[in-house]
């Protein structure tokens, strides 16, 4: 069995899975439940200053179904601790004495001040807790009252509130990142440079999930109205990858810490963030989803990948990050074709629709009139969008071509040239020197 | 030429294509888009029903969201962790009345998950490994007798390895395994999968194997006693019920479970001589099952009487069903009157219809009689306890069988048992690997304690 132990900025913990900063990290009886189900560490759910705010007292979600009513986005009005801090501190320092060896980090918004973040502070400390995380990503609630991604989308509010934290604390201090903004990087780069130790995303999405469409108001509606809200599950987990990739080939964000979070569901989810450079996962809908016990899974899975594959679990950490570049860079002699295993084809024609539809017409419906779906491979531009609408798992697979020319257009299918040494490219970089 | 005087009792029947088809896997094992469909169904239940269903508690949900996320080894270590036969299990036991009746996809569409198919998709993955993935514990130095090499007894002694204990296993057959080996219908266990599945439990190592032994006629239950720290008793049922009626001894009058024993060990089917028609009586799983191994071997009819109602059949609905579909006529409320005879083989089965008479079976006074080549004895198994005499102490019965406590205690010191041989059981695989093992960890406890 894989060594899942796992140490995130100093903090130790039994396996990398730590749960998000959300309703499952609300109170003591949540975070008991969830280190007895095995999770390795807690984010507990942001504290702010008394007297604390109130949710609202109706439905607090929104939801995207996929089939089958399988739930793969929840989109949250729900804001930060609704409870007193002196409460939530006693409890956090109860829970971390009774479970010295699971991760307990604080979530914290307060106000934009010094004085504000100096003082709570200072409170977390006595509890014994492992460390902080800065939430500069509520997209509701909060960022209307000077908080939140009110702060995570001003890169110098970042660099200034990570400066005073880190001036007031030895915990190590985590920023949350935002992804409601245009380059993650700039924030990134700004909680680096104001001393944070690590830099977790993705907090959530602004979303609205539905609209009724009897009430006229979006979902969930309080009193006949609704709000935006913030978005997470799987349907995020591409957004949260890319931006955690952005962050890990950074040469300004070189070596920062990454905790990756975002619709991580199974192990293969928290392999790929880690992958993408993220030194351990945080994770949140698929709790709330499922319950605690999914945790067991992720460990199972991830102990036998990594002893399948004779890796540990540092050696993963940011393996694919060699691998993440430009498009610009991408070799262009590089071929492929799909080609339709016959034997798991079940006919149902979708590769054929797809690619007539909304593609380049290279796939068949009748061969000698009879039903059958073969690829053409002078019309086939390897894009495999059949691959991905196929229902049958590695019914249709790319194969790449090893010698010639791309029967489609010509170009030779061996050898490397990218964009940037094209002949297309205006900007291309020549080859030859002028003469 | 057969005239219906003379029996017609003969091998051969069928092609060879025939009988490979009749007696290949009933339920061919599912691809692996098969199985990621199936596993996508299930929810995941709290406290799944399907677990509390189980008799061995593995846990379900989890093993099939490990299939689902593409990870059929973990998925199967789930499994063995709470059944080391998981593999036997998943081909033969009645998931219909256990965790996929149980499923709460069966309370919504009426369609559980396939849990057994999936059961079997894991296992086979890690099997085919041939890699035991439990280790021996440390040894410790003692030494525990199983009387037994069934699933009872597999179980019990592969738990007893992980605790690092000396196992020897004794069996009366010359192959270990139990009903596995020789009683199972041989299409739910083509391939040889019963000693595959033995050798797979016994690669942990520390247990050795006295074959060809029995208790009783080769040592005693004292010796025993003397030579090991303790013993488990996993015998299971040795005798057959009779018909109790005269000229219960004339040919073409058997016993389904010796029967389906040579079919199990036959390496050729085309051997077995099976009659033209052939008369089960019984309503267990013993007697569907001869009389669907009949039909499948070419028996021409074949009938099964009971002596109750349909909801009174130890065989469930979809045992019923499987010899129906096979072509296996069923007849309710009948027990046998009187063997008819000519020329000492016998022709015919006369019947008298029963009915229930302040709870106790009576019959009705009227008749019918059905021609025969062959009778199938299919009314239980019982257990034989001459094989404990000589015993300084006497292990209690109860019903017939061994009187145990929830740990498998039986009344004697030193000595557990379980499986089919101990009293209030299922008779069902499972419960005798769950029998083994929580023997096991009692008996670790009271030798490590």
């Amino acid at each position: 069995m894989a060594d899942l132990r796992s140490e995130f900025v100093g903090i130790k913990s039994p396996n990398p899975f730590w749960l998000a900063s959300a309703p499952p990290t609300d109170k003591e009886v949540n975070v008991v439940r969830a280190f007895k189900a095995g999770w390795g560490g807690v984010v507990w759910k942001t504290l702010g200053e008394d007297p604390p705010i109130v949710n609202v007292a109706g439905p607090r979600y929104g939801a995207v179904h996929a089939g089958d009513r399988r739930l793969i986005g929840l989109n949250n009005i729900e804001l930060i601790t609704d409870r007193s801090l002196q409460i939530n501190l006693e409890e956090i320092k109860r829970v971390k004495r009774d479970w010295p060896d699971r991760a307990l980090v604080v979530s914290l918004m307060v106000p934009c001040e010094e004085p504000n973040w100096t003082a709570i502070l200072k409170a977390v400390e006595e509890t014994g807790a492992d460390g902080v995380e800065l939430n500069f990503g509520c997209p509701h609630g909060m960022n209307e009252r000077g908080m939140g991604s009110a702060v995570g989308q001003v890169p110098e509010y970042i660099e200034m509130v990570a400066r005073w934290c880190k001036a007031a604390t030895r915990m190590p201090v985590i920023v949350k990142l935002t992804p409601n903004i245009t380059d993650i990087r700039y924030p990134a780069r700004a909680a680096k440079k104001g001393g944070a130790d690590a830099v977790s995303l993705i907090n959530t999405i602004n979303s609205i999930t539905n609209v009724d469409l009897d009430s006229f108001a979006p979902e969930p509606t309080i009193d006949g109205k609704g709000t935006h809200g913030g978005y997470c599950g799987p349907a995020v987990r591409p957004i949260a990858l890319s931006m955690v990739s952005e962050i890990a080939r950074d040469k300004e964000c070189a070596g920062l810490p990454i905790s990756g979070i975002g619709g991580i569901t199974t192990w293969r989810d928290a392999a790929e963030f880690l992958a993408l450079g993220a030194g351990n996962v945080q994770v949140c809908t698929a709790a709330m989803t499922y319950g605690f016990k999914i945790v067991a899974e992720m460990k199972s899975g991830l102990s036998r990948y990594l002893d399948e594959k004779g890796l540990s679990l540092s050696d993963l950490t940011g393996r694919a990050v060699p691998n993440v570049t430009d498009w610009q860079y991408l070799n262009l002699n590089y071929v492929t074709k799909a080609r339709i295993d016959q034997d798991l084809c079940i006919k149902c024609g979708r590769c054929h629709i797809v690619c007539e539809d909304a593609s380049h017409q290279a796939i068949t419906s009748t061969v000698n009139g009879v039903r059958h779906f073969e690829v053409i491979d002078s019309e086939c531009v390897g894009c495999n969008l059949c691959v991905n609408v196929c229902p049958v798992e590695d019914c249709i697979t790319m194969e790449r071509l090893t010698t010639g020319v791309d029967p489609h257009t010509g170009a030779p299918a061996t050898g490397f040239r990218n964009w940037t040494e094209h002949p297309n490219n205006p900007m291309a970089k020549a080859r030859e020197p002028a003469e | 030429m057969a005239d219906g005087r003379t029996p017609d009792i003969a091998a051969g029947r069928l092609t060879a294509e025939e009988y490979a088809a009749n007696f290949a896997d009933l339920h061919p094992p599912l691809s692996r888009h098969e199985a990621l469909v199936e596993a996508d169904r299930c929810y995941f239940c709290y406290d799944a029903p399907c677990v509390a269903a189980c008799p061995t508690g593995i846990d379900i949900p989890l093993f099939i969201r490990e299939i689902l996320t593409e990870n059929p080894k973990g998925a199967a270590e789930t499994i063995f962790s709470q059944n080391i036969l998981g593999g036997i299990c998943a081909r033969v036991c009645p998931t219909e009345t256990l965790c996929e009746e149980a499923c709460v996809r069966e309370a919504a569409e009426g369609k559980p998950v396939r849990i057994g198919e999936l059961q079997r998709y894991a296992t086979d993955t890690l099997m085919a490994d041939g890699k035991q993935p439990f280790v021996r514990g440390a040894p410790t130095g003692k030494r525990v007798a199983v009387v037994g090499g069934g699933p009872a007894g597999l179980s019990c002694a592969h738990r007893l390895a992980v605790h690092g204990h000396d196992v020897v296993i004794f069996d009366a057959k010359p192959k270990i395994g139990g009903l596995n080996e020789y009683g199972i219908a041989a299409y739910k266990t083509p391939g040889g999968f019963a000693q595959a599945e033995v050798d797979f439990i016994l690669s942990i190592g520390g247990i050795s194997i006295e074959a060809g032994k029995a208790l009783g006629r080769d040592f005693t239950l004292d010796e025993l006693r003397q030579d090991f720290d303790a013993v488990f008793l996993g015998m299971g049922l040795g005798g057959v019920n009779a018909l109790e009626i005269a000229d219960e001894d004339v040919p073409g009058v058997g016993d389904a479970v010796a029967y389906i024993a040579g079919l199990r060990q036959a390496s050729d089917l085309s051997t077995l001589p099976v009659g033209r028609r052939v008369v089960v009586v019984g309503g267990g799983m013993t007697a569907i099952d001869i009389a669907s191994q009949s039909k499948r071997l070419g028996a021409e009819d074949v009938t099964l009487v009971y002596r109750r109602g349909p909801d009174r059949m130890g065989a469930s609905q979809y045992e019923r069903e499987l010899a129906q579909t096979d072509g296996v006529r069923i007849k309710f409320n009948a027990r046998p009157a009187r063997l008819v005879a000519e020329n000492g083989q016998l022709t015919a089965i006369e019947f008298e219809y029963t009915r229930e008479e302040n709870g106790r079976l009576a019959g009705t006074g009227e008749t019918f009689a059905l021609p025969a080549d062959t009778v199938f004895k299919a009314i239980g198994q019982t257990f034989l306890p001459e094989a404990l005499d000589g015993a300084a102490q006497v292990i209690e019965l109860e019903g017939g069988r061994i009187k145990v406590d929830a740990e498998g205690r039986t009344a004697l010191a030193g000595v557990w048992a379980g499986g089919d041989c101990v009293a209030g059981g299922e008779d069902l695989t499972v419960v005798a690997v769950e029998d083994g093992k929580i023997a096991a960890e009692s008996i670790n406890r009271a030798l490590t304690g």
